[in-house]
């Protein structure tokens, strides 16, 4: 499982938890993350985020 | 033999940056120069409104240096640099006497804050927090001083309010609209936001404005044009932004609200651009993030020799307040239509459709801004 982070604004989607509040279930892969997925805190867009190692 | 001259972009801010590193994917050997007028520290200009509730100093929302910038991107960053002239017919732009070719130029000025007009001796305690830098001036007072008066209640001036409060300040908002973000908002929803950001405790004083603001007993005294008289320690401007044009007008560009580009970004002079709050294309001004990082890629493109056209999908935008959340993507102006909301409480879903049931624009707060990928689905494109 990996973690994903907005490159504006810092938020972290990770994999394990997934984003239930954005309808996406716990262990969902970053590439079954839906193409107009959008960051909810700053509003960008799946494209602006980066891998990360925690 | 000569080096060909760089591409120099001007401004460090999220365009600048942002557009740097697409086109250093692109173009890896590229002779790259930035110049800017602050330090250039990288960051992220929307975490300035999330900064209190957070409790981060200046230094910890500052993600890299200038100089952790030019070796990461492998360019050159001139800092506290200001460009005072350019001419386009040579190539050249002038820093006060030293002048600077460029093989193509980026404008990526940024925008400047209003300033209201205000009478009184207080003007040292208005503060506008617009980068990096102010928010550090700002935090350093904003420490011992725990009640604000926050002039403004657009975007900036809600997200402020919020995050202060949130950061355990006394918080009353002065602003001449009628509602919150009126240019954003439909009234039902910027009811919804209001109600939510009173239950925490910030006090609105709507269609009303400073107009004096004097030292008293180690604070300041507002005196509102509605008779009301609020006593603070410190005020802070959010009445709106600018594109910046200065420079653009002195070299003879184009500009209207903004520096007028095409939709490759190129304003009316060849081998100059503009990008992100600066830039009006054709006829947008959107000082928001999303245009922004769009502006960015298909620049880096265009830069590295593949000519390509900014398209601007549909371009919600989030309002950074946690009490109610709020999403909004408002249909554009002159729109024929008409907002029909669903409202519970502080959750409220409205959206504006035309006669034919088109959806050209919504506004969802609490619980609902999770329906914002569904209705994005439904919308058109803002420049397809």
């Amino acid at each position: 499982m990996k973690k994903w982070q907005c490159v504006v604004c810092g938020w972290i989607y990770d994999e394990e938890l997934g984003a239930p509040e954005e309808g996406l279930a716990p262990g969902t892969r970053w590439e079954d993350v839906p193409e107009d997925y959008i960051c909810p805190d700053c509003g960008v867009g799946k494209e602006d985020f980066e891998m990360i190692e925690i | 033999m000569n080096q060909p001259a760089p591409i120099v972009v001007i401004g460090t801010g999220l365009a600048g940056y942002h557009l740097v590193k697409e086109l250093r994917k692109l173009a890896p050997e590229q002779n790259i120069v930035m110049i800017t007028a602050d330090d250039g520290c990288s960051y992220s200009k929307p975490m300035l409104s999330t900064g209190f509730g957070k409790n981060k100093s200046a230094d910890e929302l500052a993600m890299a240096t200038a100089a952790d910038m030019a070796a990461q991107l492998n360019i050159v960053v001139r800092t506290n640099t200001q460009v005072t002239n350019i001419v386009p017919t040579e190539h050249k732009l002038y820093i006060g006497e030293e002048e600077l070719e460029y093989s193509k130029l980026v404008l990526a000025l940024g925008a400047n804050v209003l300033t209201p007009q205000v009478e009184g001796d207080a003007q040292d305690r208005v503060f506008s927090i617009n980068d990096l830098q102010d928010y550090a001036r700002f935090r350093e007072v904003a420490d011992d001083n725990k009640r604000v008066i926050i002039m403004g209640a657009g975007l900036i001036g809600c997200e402020y309010a919020n995050d202060m409060r949130a950061g355990g300040y006394e918080v009353d908002v002065v602003a001449p609209c009628d509602h919150l973000l009126p240019t954003l908002l439909p009234p039902v929803a910027a009811d919804a936001l209001q109600n939510g950001l009173e239950s925490i405790g910030v006090r609105f004083h709507l269609q009303a404005v400073i107009t004096k603001l004097t030292h008293e007993n180690n604070g300041i005294k507002a005196e509102l044009s509605n008779g009301n008289v609020v006593e603070a320690d410190l005020a802070v401007s959010a009445i709106g932004l600018r594109p910046r044009l200065a420079l653009a007008t002195k070299a003879g560009l184009a500009t209207g609200l903004g520096i007028k580009v095409n939709r490759q970004l190129e304003t009316s002079e060849s081998d100059i651009y503009a990008i992100g709050d600066c830039a009006e294309v054709e006829g947008h001004v959107l000082l928001f993030v999303l245009p922004l990082m769009a502006s960015a890629r298909a620049l880096a493109k265009t830069l590295a020799g593949q000519p390509t056209e900014v398209s601007y999908g549909v371009m919600p935008v989030t309002v950074k307040t946690p009490v109610v959340p709020v999403v909004v993507s408002p249909p554009a102006p002159d729109s024929e239509g008409n907002w029909t909301a669903e409202v519970s409480e502080q959750d409220v879903q409205a959206e504006f459709r035309n006669q034919s049931g088109q959806l050209l624009g919504y506004a969802l707060t609490g619980a609902k801004v999770v329906n914002k990928l569904t209705l994005n689905k439904e919308l058109p494109a803002i420049l397809p």
